[in-house]
């Protein structure tokens, strides 16, 4: 049986940074979904003009409602539409859960090395917020690289994770400008940085590595390189590589 | 931070529209059409006779891949068709591929993720070339494509023959870069792009088709664009 589209009705929309929204769904008929999985999005204009696209899933599965954190990309057709116009009561259609692979539950336990780039942070958004709601205390490491610190998303709610005592730890670092008060740390994923806050591999980590495909390549590799299992790395990449194209 | 947009007041009321009709569980009416609010299209459309349903046409290349990119010295490469049992049927290393004949090909290419890129040109081995050097006539008729990193696609012979599947060696006149299936990935592009399966190491012939990787992850064991058919049951 194919998966279904779903109607899908918005009941909130929170801005989490100036590019992103967090849009919550009512959809009726939802089947659940594992935290790292993502749906596919179709929106229909007055004239029949259709365009799909993959968001993942920023809610566990224990919320009843369905998080979408969504960037705006400035030359793009659905994600300026979805972080601009869409209001409160607007209905969509989405299609899922989809993507068995960039999963992970308490069951399959840890420890866990999760590493975001941007907006990447959403899928495993789901999966820390999936391992409180269970009480759950598998050591978990969120090693997150953004711009700026104006465009760290969850920024709150992961202190408040953080400071619950229950072996998480998030680390943050700055690529570009840091705030004079910024105390955390002030360049790209390096060796060292990885080195010193995720799990050693004598730790048998199952790491998970989402963001943009410079990103994503650059610290699996350097995963791979300190010794961790190449199939203990799960990876999901967006955008361009910024090769030629 | 979190700025909430909470307006009770908006919430919709009911409609009379039929075309808005929805059945109790959320999904669609037959015929009816959810028609979102004020979304319009903001860029040319892909011609339709080109562009298969669902696909946006993009000047990027994007990667997909589920884990690290794997990358084998081109000195331990090989390439193998492997019989039913995985026996080794005929072998090529780097050297001893490149050496068979070759074709280039100019090919729309189409991701299951919505992005198509159109007019990409590939130089390779046809399977045709590949099954003929080794003096075999299309042996079974499915066959899993066998990867560095352990990925795996399934594939039925009839889309791998008559020119319609070959593994590429050479991207618009250059090496495929590593994080885009180098230094060979095979090149299907008639179906979506996970069945153009990167870092291809052999071929290896089954009686039955049998799902590979994406295939048992919930995605379709054949993946025809034209038909969308992006998921298990589409």
């Amino acid at each position: 049986m194919s998966i279904p589209w779903l109607t899908a009705e918005v009941v909130e929309i929170a801005a989490e940074t100036p590019r992103v929204r967090t849009i919550r769904l009512a959809v009726p008929g939802w089947r659940g979904h594992l935290p790292g999985q993502h749906v596919d999005v179709r929106l229909t204009a007055e004239d029949g003009y259709q365009a799909q696209r993959s968001y993942s899933i920023a809610s566990p599965p224990e919320e009843p409602a369905i998080a979408l954190t969504v960037e705006r990309l400035d030359d793009g057709e659905v994600s300026p539409f979805l972080t601009g116009e869409l209001r409160v009561g607007d209905e969509i259609e989405l299609r899922g859960p989809l993507g068995g692979y960039f999963t992970w539950t308490v069951e399959r336990g840890g420890p866990l090395a999760l590493v975001a780039g941007g907006s990447g942070v959403v899928p495993l958004m789901a999966m820390v917020r999936h391992r409180a709601a269970q009480a759950s205390r598998i050591p978990a490491h969120l090693l997150c690289s953004w711009r700026t610190a104006e465009d760290v998303i969850f920024r709150d709610e992961l202190a408040r994770l953080a400071a619950r005592g229950d072996a998480l730890e998030v680390t943050h670092t700055l690529t570009r400008t840091a705030p004079a008060d910024w105390r955390g740390h002030t360049r790209r994923i390096d060796r060292e940085l990885l080195v010193e806050v995720l799990p050693g591999p004598g730790a048998r980590p199952t790491a998970y590595v989402c963001g943009p495909t410079p990103m994503v390549e650059s610290v699996a590799d350097l995963l791979v390189s300190l010794g961790h299992m190449p199939e203990r790395i799960l990876t999901e990449r967006f955008g361009p590589t910024g090769g030629r194209s | 931070m979190h700025t909430l947009f909470r307006d009770r007041s908006a919430l919709p009321t009911p409609r009379s529209d039929p075309t808005r009709a929805r059945v109790e569980d959320g999904r669609r009416a037959a015929g009816a059409i959810v028609i979102t609010r004020g979304f319009k299209s903001r860029r040319p459309h892909g011609d339709p006779g080109r562009v298969p349903p669902g696909q946006y046409v993009t000047d990027d290349f994007p990667v997909l891949s589920a884990g690290p990119t794997p990358r084998t010295p081109l000195d331990r490469w090989s390439f193998a068709l492997r019989d039913v049992d995985d026996r080794e049927l005929a072998s090529w290393r780097w050297g001893e591929l490149l050496a068979l004949p070759s074709s280039t090909i100019t090919v729309d290419i189409h991701c299951v993720t919505k992005w198509s890129k159109l007019g990409t040109r590939w130089k390779g081995v046809t399977i045709d070339a590949l099954l003929e050097a080794a003096g075999l006539d299309s042996p079974a008729p499915y066959v899993m494509a066998l990867c560095d990193g352990g990925y795996t696609t399934n594939l039925a012979m009839e889309d791998l023959l008559d020119g319609r599947g070959m593994v590429a060696y050479e991207y618009e006149g250059a090496p495929i870069e590593p994080e885009h299936g180098g230094p060979a990935r095979l090149l299907v592009p008639h179906l979506y792009f996970w069945k153009s399966a990167k870092w291809v190491r052999g071929l290896m012939f089954m009686e039955d088709d049998e799902p590979g990787f994406w295939e048992t992850h919930g995605y379709h064991l054949r993946g025809d664009p034209w038909k969308e058919e992006r998921y298990s049951g589409d």
